[in-house]
């Protein structure tokens, strides 16, 4: 099995199945932050939950992470072999006329994500673990929506959020559909999984803006 | 019609080529794109000038040698046709063509508009094809019972002429829709199972070996693919490789 993903199609089957993973956790993710939206205690509660179970903590946070880096590590390598294997550019090439731009430009919405994970880690995965580990501070299971509301009070750092969650979108928009036809289970559902991408892609990207945007206008 | 047409010209496979401009006038819109350039180069060697070299065969749309990216698109701006299926009338009278030939590191250019698609032929031979007796012992057609449903599929996956137009139009070189094809033709059919996850194993195997670059799925490939080839090829050899190394 470890020959199957060294091959080209175990390649794209590893990068379907961390896809698979990370669009599982944008669903619980955004589901944990829309409760910030109509409660600020359930929200409280649910954050000093993750914060403090030990499962969430130290087995899910790490695989994560991992997923993560996996996701983009072997995506940056692909763009390079796959880069290589084109030779000389066309002096002409018009691939609007057969791919949209989304799916030509995954790298590029791959950088920003990125881009806006560092944001996202240095606003609030850090000054968390600073606070739990390091600092070793006294846990206080109400702070959760006040440090929410407060990150959110900078129109630059919505606008990043707004720009950032737009481009998680159109990365999605591809990624969605990609990672069933990389996986083999498209022949047949390909319209049906098509329709369910669009609005995965248009759904979860909207809900976070809406997020940023409520909490903006509303502290 | 008069054009502009911007030609790459490379005169071996160690040159470094550039791209040509050349005047045509006279232009019917009745002409197919090869005869115009027929025309061109009959001007040339009137000249005594190197005339251009680009791949040709049946133009009937059948052989695909006729391989040219013109002005960005493989087998230029038409759906579902070849180079020799493409009319002048596809152009406006004033407009600049581009004409390029296939780019890929595994398709090197050999000359001109004229590129080497062996890679296609050592995929193949590395398992697209079923091991018969064909001593004498043939059996009935009627013998092994397949569904239309199946021959059809299958058919529509053996209509891959081979052209690298998947190769041409991918951003990444990828020969996924070639390989698709070629192991979905016999992956659908009871003829082919008995060497099902040595074949596909071994074309994978062969194409990653030629330098082919991994698709992305941007589906580019279906759309300029003179046959109409379905990305649902490139799904089933993804499930065939997955299958032969799960067994």
């Amino acid at each position: 099995m470890s020959g199957f993903f060294k091959s080209s199609i175990g390649r794209k089957v590893a990068m379907a199945l961390s896809a698979f993973f990370l669009m599982f956790f944008l669903i619980m993710h955004v589901s944990i932050n829309l409760l910030s939206v109509f409660s600020a205690d359930t929200f409280n509660e649910a954050s000093h939950f993750m914060g403090t179970n030990w499962l969430v903590q130290f087995i899910m946070q790490p695989v994560l992470i991992l997923g993560v880096v996996f996701h983009f590590v072997l995506g940056f390598i692909l763009e390079i072999r796959n880069k290589k294997a084109q030779g000389v550019k066309y002096a002409k090439n018009n691939g609007a006329a057969n791919s949209t731009w989304m799916s030509r430009n995954m790298i590029l919405s791959g950088f920003v994500i990125l881009a806006f994970i560092l944001l996202h880690f240095i606003d609030f995965w850090f000054p968390e673990i600073n606070h739990k580990y390091i600092e070793v501070l006294p846990e206080d299971p109400t702070r959760y929506f006040g440090e929410l509301q407060h990150k959110f009070m900078s129109p630059l750092r919505v606008g990043a959020y707004v720009v950032a969650f737009v481009l998680l979108g159109l990365h999605l928009g591809h990624g969605f559909t990609s990672a069933f036809q990389s996986m083999g289970i498209t022949a047949g559902r390909k319209k049906t999984l098509q329709s369910i991408g669009k609005i995965y892609a248009i759904i979860i990207p909207a809900a976070f803006i809406f997020i940023a945007l409520f909490h903006h206008f509303n502290h | 019609m008069k054009l502009t047409l911007k030609i790459w010209r490379q005169k071996s496979a160690s040159d470094k080529g550039k791209l040509v401009d050349y005047k045509v006038d006279d232009v019917s819109s009745d002409m197919s794109f090869l005869e115009m350039l027929d025309v061109l180069n009959q001007d040339l060697i009137d000249k005594n000038e190197e005339p251009i070299a680009f791949d040709h065969d049946c133009r009937e749309g059948i052989c695909g040698m006729c391989s040219m990216f013109i002005n960005g698109r493989a087998h230029g701006p038409d759906r579902s046709i070849t180079v020799c299926q493409l009319h002048m009338r596809s152009f406006k009278d004033g407009d600049t063509i581009y004409i390029e030939p296939w780019r890929a590191a595994a398709f090197p250019v050999i000359k001109d508009l004229i590129v080497d698609r062996s890679a296609f032929d050592r995929i193949q031979q590395a398992g697209g094809f079923i091991s018969v007796n064909t001593s004498g012992n043939t059996q009935d057609a009627n013998g092994t019972l397949i569904s239309k449903h199946a021959a059809d599929t299958a058919m529509d996956a053996a209509t891959c002429i081979g052209c690298g137009a998947c190769v041409a139009t991918c951003k990444n070189s990828s020969a996924m829709l070639f390989v698709g094809a070629k192991v979905s033709q016999y992956a659908l059919l009871p003829q082919g199972q008995i060497e099902a996850a040595d074949r596909v194993r071994n074309m994978v195997a062969q194409m990653d070996l030629e330098g082919f670059g991994n698709c992305t799925n941007t589906g580019a490939c279906e759309i300029e693919c003179p046959k109409g080839i379905s990305l649902d090829n490139i799904a089933r050899m993804n499930r065939e490789l997955m299958k032969a190394n799960l067994n």
